[in-house]
C-alpha cells in the first residue's frame, strides 16, 4: 500500500490490509486529527482498505 | 455505512457529501444568528491567512450574501506565508472578494524572520503586531471575522483553566465585547470541529495548502490538543460539552478604560501601546 502522510511528513509503501481505523492505530495517528482519502475521496474509519490502495492522510490541525 | 438522511455513502460521522455540506452551512448560519454576530448591513472583514479555516469563513460569508472583504497579514516568514498568500489572492480574485495585504516589513519596519529567533518570543511579538494591524486596518468595518474553531476554543479554555488565568477565560467566546477603538471580532466557526472544517474544505475542493509556521512553538497547546482529541475520540461530544459548559459559566469582564497610545494613537491600556514598545526595542 502506498501511503502519503501530511504530518509528520512521510511517504511509504508497506503491506496493509484491514480497516482505515486499524491503519490509523498502526500508524499511531488519532482519527480526530487526520482525514483519510483514497483516490480523492474520503474514507470512513470502518471501511476496508486493500493492499493496492493509494492512501493519503491529510492533517486536520492547522499550523501557526 | 449509509447517510442518516438518504441511501448514499457517508463521508462524515453521520452524512453523505450532499447532506454534510448542508448540515455544515446551516450550522454556521445558525451560530451567526444565535450569537448575533452579523447583520446584512454590517461591513465585515475576514482576517484571512489562506488556511482552511479562514478560507471557509470567507467563502461562507460570501455565499450567505454578507458584505465581505479580506485582510491578510504578511509576517515575513520565509517559505511559509508566501504559499498561503498566493493561494488566498487567487481565491479572492475568483470570488471577487476585495483583499488587502499588510506586511510587517512595511508597517513595523522589519520582517519577522529577520527580527527574532524561533521560540515563544517570536509568537508573542508576531501576535501583538497582528492584532495591532488587524485593528488598525479595519477601523472602517463593523466586524472582523476570524477562523477560530471549536478545537481552538476548547484548547484555549483548557489552557486557561490549567494555568488559572480566569481573566482571559472570561474574554473568550463567540464574539468580543464592544470597546471603543477596537473593531469587534466574531468567530462564525465557533461550534465547528476542525475535522469538520477540513472535511468541508476538502469536499468543496478548496485545496488549501498544508503549511506549518517554522516558528510555531506550541508545545503546551499541542499537549492540550492531544489530550482533548484523545478524550473526543473515546467520548465523542467532549469538545461541544466543554464549550457549552464554558458558555454557561462565563462571566463578562469589566474592561479598563481605554487610553490612546502617545506614539501611534491606537487604543491601549497604558501610555505607550505594546506594538510601539516592541517596535522601539527591535529597531533600537
Ligand atoms: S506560529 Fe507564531 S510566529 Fe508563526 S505565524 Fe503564528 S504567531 Fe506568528
Ligand atoms: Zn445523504
Ligand atoms: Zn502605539
Amino acid at each position: 500500500m502506498k501511503i502519503r502522510i501530511e504530518k509528520p511528513k512521510d511517504d511509504k509503501e508497506t503491506f496493509f490490509e484491514g480497516t482505515a481505523k486499524e491503519l490509523l492505530e498502526q500508524l499511531e495517528i488519532n482519527a480526530e486529527e487526520d482525514l483519510i482519502t483514497r483516490n480523492g475521496e474520503i474514507v470512513k474509519l470502518e471501511e476496508e482498505l486493500k493492499d493496492d490502495d493509494n492512501i493519503e492522510i491529510l492533517s486536520v490541525v492547522s499550523g501557526g | 455505512m449509509k447517510c442518516k438522511l438518504c441511501e448514499n455513502k457517508r463521508v462524515s460521522q453521520d452524512y453523505c457529501k450532499e447532506h454534510f455540506l448542508k448540515y455544515f452551512e446551516e450550522k454556521v448560519e445558525k451560530t451567526i444568528k444565535e450569537h448575533e454576530m452579523l447583520s446584512k448591513k454590517d461591513k465585515v472583514c475576514v482576517a484571512a491567512s489562506g488556511g482552511k479555516d479562514s478560507i471557509t469563513v470567507l467563502y461562507l460569508l460570501w455565499k450567505l450574501g454578507y458584505n465581505v472583504s479580506a485582510l491578510a497579514i504578511d509576517e515575513g516568514i520565509e517559505g511559509y506565508r508566501d504559499h498561503t498568500l498566493e493561494f488566498l489572492s487567487k481565491f479572492c480574485k475568483k470570488h471577487k472578494i476585495p483583499l488587502k495585504i499588510k506586511s510587517y516589513e512595511k508597517e513595523v519596519g522589519k520582517r519577522l524572520d529577520t527580527t527574532v529567533p524561533k521560540g515563544n518570543h517570536a509568537c508573542h511579538i508576531c501576535g501583538t503586531f497582528r492584532r495591532h494591524l488587524l485593528n488598525k486596518y479595519t477601523q472602517k468595518y463593523d466586524k472582523i471575522a476570524t477562523g477560530h474553531n471549536l478545537d481552538d476554543e476548547c484548547q484555549a479554555v483548557m489552557m486557561n483553566l490549567v494555568k488559572g488565568q480566569t481573566k482571559l477565560f472570561s474574554r473568550q467566546g463567540p464574539k468580543t465585547g464592544q470597546i471603543e477603538g477596537f473593531t469587534q471580532k466574531i468567530k462564525p466557526l465557533y461550534l465547528m470541529k476542525e475535522k469538520e472544517i477540513m472535511t468541508y474544505s476538502f469536499l468543496k475542493g478548496f485545496n488549501t495548502p498544508f503549511n506549518e509556521c517554522p516558528y510555531a512553538n506550541q508545545s503546551f497547546r499541542a499537549k492540550v490538543r492531544d489530550f482533548v482529541n484523545k478524550l473526543e475520540y473515546e467520548n465523542p461530544g467532549t469538545k461541544e460539552n466543554i464549550i457549552n459548559k464554558y458558555l454557561d459559566l462565563r462571566k463578562p469582564v469589566k474592561e479598563k478604560s481605554i487610553n490612546k497610545c502617545q506614539v501611534c494613537q491606537s487604543p491601549c491600556s497604558s501610555t505607550i501601546c505594546k506594538t510601539c514598545r516592541i517596535k522601539q526595542e527591535i529597531n533600537a
